[in-house]
């Protein structure tokens, strides 16, 4: 996986919430056994009308947004189906960074499988943001590293990320190679404790 | 102080705790369906990885199946998948429920029904509805496809603990308002995200008086709250339910287990981080009108106006979901008309689900315009159904009696709604294009989509006289 350390990109912005998975990428492009090429079906739905011609309302259709890879989204981005086919879209459409005053488990989980850096913000800190991303081309960096947000000259955000998966982005490391590593102690757990009338729960 | 159900298990399964606040979990039962694993089994291959437990791993075909000839499958990109399935549990020796199998079914009905869903168990799936396990004690949620293919290779996850949260159901359910009401009027209440980080525990005087089916209903839409997981503590009706179950444990062993399985309950001095409460002898039959889950309420009720919510990216939600839905503020849910019934799902496409569906619709008719389904949720139900003769029933009341799948829930199959034609649903989730672009979704409880199907509109199933009165007695059945 390429890693993730600092990222200065282009923003687009979603001012939605509860965006679900469906949304993201509706069923009938889970078919696929492929893991890569999602981009054309992301937002699916949204994106086009139905006889196929592109949605000129929809956010991500507007001209200034055109080559984004930093997404600005609404509360609860992501819920609903375990799909990691919606993390693949965004990701194989440009995105590298979310930003979300919060997202679903699941798709967060999945987020960090694939270079895909989800960043919470503070509802403060989020509303704020949405109207300044309107209408105009904006740029944002992000520094993993430091866990900084600059969304333009002088305006800084931090925040919080677990350090496990920190790591993990910055190194760009294979998480089952990380597991293989352990395995001396999943044969023990195996030894000892796996019988199932042999456990012991407290 | 002591632990909940949840540490209990939590703790019993840590392999390896990292500095970071990192475990290692070990997976004791790992379910597989063609949607989520083509991409798990080809980064093992491309790795040169092979499979840790085969033993602990059991694949099944669900999404993708058509429901009419499961055997035709007309699109070519999921006959592929089902292939793919099939060639990869083939080449990595994973036990396999294919369309040919009698164990064949939708992952969380088989799962439960052939007794690989045990109390105690750690139990994922490449699939959000895996928390309907936790209705035995296990610690069930779903994982991503990448998570598909660490457990695969390792049978480990590296998780961050969640926090608890105790949801306290009391009282006795009045007749006519069934478990599928339980969670949709808590998820009403509270919202699609106030499980977001948590693991549940429904606990409370509710419990003992729900089958396990209708636990497995409650825990099933945890995920729709936003909890991974929701889990309730096993008992005597959980072990009555498992016994004799075809890969649950005989003999000695299982009275060795049993005796295991009865610690698997919260300590009195145990503390959740937060606890909600709800009477459940309050609710009414509940329907949902909106495009989520919480978007829903009491069917003697009306569709609501975007200016009754405080918030305004509420209010614009509620406004794009009413648009979404063709339905104007004010409208009494039961003037609501509907073309299409869909009966079936991980959600409540069991037996008890069917048999109460049946009861609704004996002798009677579907209405004129009106399409409706019945989905058995596994080839046991529909064995059980049948010899039953609710197969009889849902025919001559002009229902379609189909094949197991997920079906109408998410239409990957050839089972779609229409654009702009509203489904009376027995599934779990009304967002956008769920059951096809442009499809109106109402969720509801079997019996209320029963009574739709017949009076062609929303109905107050309270109201209707059946024959079989009293409707469902509250955990009162048995094992199949």
């Amino acid at each position: 996986m390429e890693p993730l350390v600092r990222h200065k990109g282009k923003v687009a912005c979603l001012n939605r919430v509860n965006v679900d998975t469906d949304q993201i990428i509706p069923k009938q492009f889970l078919k696929r056994i492929e893991k890569s090429g999602y981009d054309p079906f992301l937002f699916y739905d949204w994106r086009y009308l139905e006889n196929g011609e592109i949605n000129e309302q929809f956010e991500l259709n507007q001209g200034e947004v055109q080559g984004a890879s930093i997404l600005v989204a609404g509360d609860n981005f992501g819920c609903g189906s375990s799909r990691e086919h919606a993390v693949w879209a965004l990701r194989d459409y440009g995105f590298r960074i979310l930003l979300a005053p919060s997202f679903a488990d699941i798709f967060y989980n999945n987020c960090f499988k694939n270079g895909v850096l989800p960043i919470r913000l503070n509802s403060d800190s989020w509303s704020k943001l949405a109207p300044y991303f309107k209408g105009e081309e904006r740029w944002m960096t992000v520094d993993l590293e430091r866990q900084e947000v600059e969304i333009c000259e002088g305006m800084v955000l931090s925040f919080e990320i677990d350090p496990h998966r920190k790591q993990m982005l910055v190194e760009g490391l294979d998480d089952i190679g990380l597991t293989m590593r352990y395995q001396q102690y999943i044969e023990i757990y195996e030894k000892e404790q796996m019988a199932p009338y042999q456990r012991v729960y407290d | 102080m002591g632990s909940t159900l949840f540490e209990k298990i939590w703790n019993q399964h840590r392999v390896y705790q990292s500095d970071d606040g990192q475990s290692l979990l070990y997976v004791d039962l790992h379910l597989v369906h063609e949607v989520t694993s083509p991409q798990a089994f080809e980064g093992l291959r491309m790795a040169g990885r092979s499979m840790r437990r085969l033993d602990l791993t059991f694949a099944t075909m669900d999404h993708n199946i058509p429901t009419d000839n499961p055997f035709v499958v007309h699109d070519p990109i999921a006959k592929r998948q089902i292939d793919a399935l099939t060639d990869n549990c083939r080449e990595f020796r994973v036990p396999l429920a294919d369309l040919s199998s009698a164990e064949q079914g939708i992952v969380h009905v088989i799962g439960p029904e052939l007794g690989l869903t045990l109390p105690g168990k750690t139990i994922v799936c490449g699939d959000s509805h895996t928390a309907t396990h936790g209705a035995f004690g296990a610690l069930a949620f779903g994982v991503g496809t990448s998570e598909v293919e660490h457990v695969l290779a390792t049978q480990c996850l590296w998780q961050s603990k969640p926090k608890t949260l105790q949801v306290q159901l009391n009282g006795k359910l009045a007749p006519g308002v069934a478990a599928k009401d339980v969670i949709l009027g808590l998820i009403a209440a509270h919202g699609i995200r106030f499980g977001t980080g948590y693991v549940i525990e429904y606990t409370g005087s509710a419990i003992p008086f729900l089958s396990m089916e209708e636990r497995m209903t409650i825990c099933n839409m945890s995920i729709e709250a936003g909890a991974r997981a929701g889990l309730i503590a096993p008992d005597g009706i959980t072990f009555a339910y498992l016994k004799g179950r075809a890969h649950a444990p005989k003999g000695v062993e299982w009275e060795k287990c049993l005796d295991d399985w009865k610690k698997l309950k919260t300590d009195v001095d145990a503390s959740y981080d937060k606890t909600v409460v709800m009477d459940v002898s309050l609710l009414s039959p509940q329907l949902t009108w909106g495009t989520n889950p919480g978007m829903g309420g009491s069917v003697e009720g009306v569709v609501p106006h975007p200016s009754e919510y405080a918030d305004e990216a509420q209010r614009f939600a509620v406004s794009e979901a009413l648009q979404y839905m063709g339905l104007t503020p004010g409208t009494k849910f039961t003037d609501i008309s509907v073309q299409h019934v869909f009966i079936g799902s991980c959600t409540n496409g069991r037996i008890e689900d069917l048999r109460v569906a049946a009861t609704v619709v004996k002798n009677r008719k579907v209405a004129p315009g009106v399409r409706a389904l019945v989905v058995p949720g596994s080839k046991g139900v529909k064995r059980q159904a049948e010899a039953e003769g609710l197969d009889e029933v849902f025919l001559q009341a002009g229902f379609e009696w189909r094949e197991p799948g997920c079906s109408m829930c998410l239409g990957m199959n050839p089972d779609i709604v229409p654009p702009g034609q509203r489904c009376a649903a027995t599934s779990n989730r009304n967002f956008e294009g769920r059951q096809g672009r442009g499809a109106r979704t109402h969720l509801l409880s079997p019996a209320m989509a029963a009574a739709a199907a017949i009076a062609g509109h929303f109905v107050d199933i309270r109201q209707w006289e059946l024959e079989q009165t009293g409707g469902v007695a509250h955990g009162t059945i048995g094992p199949a």
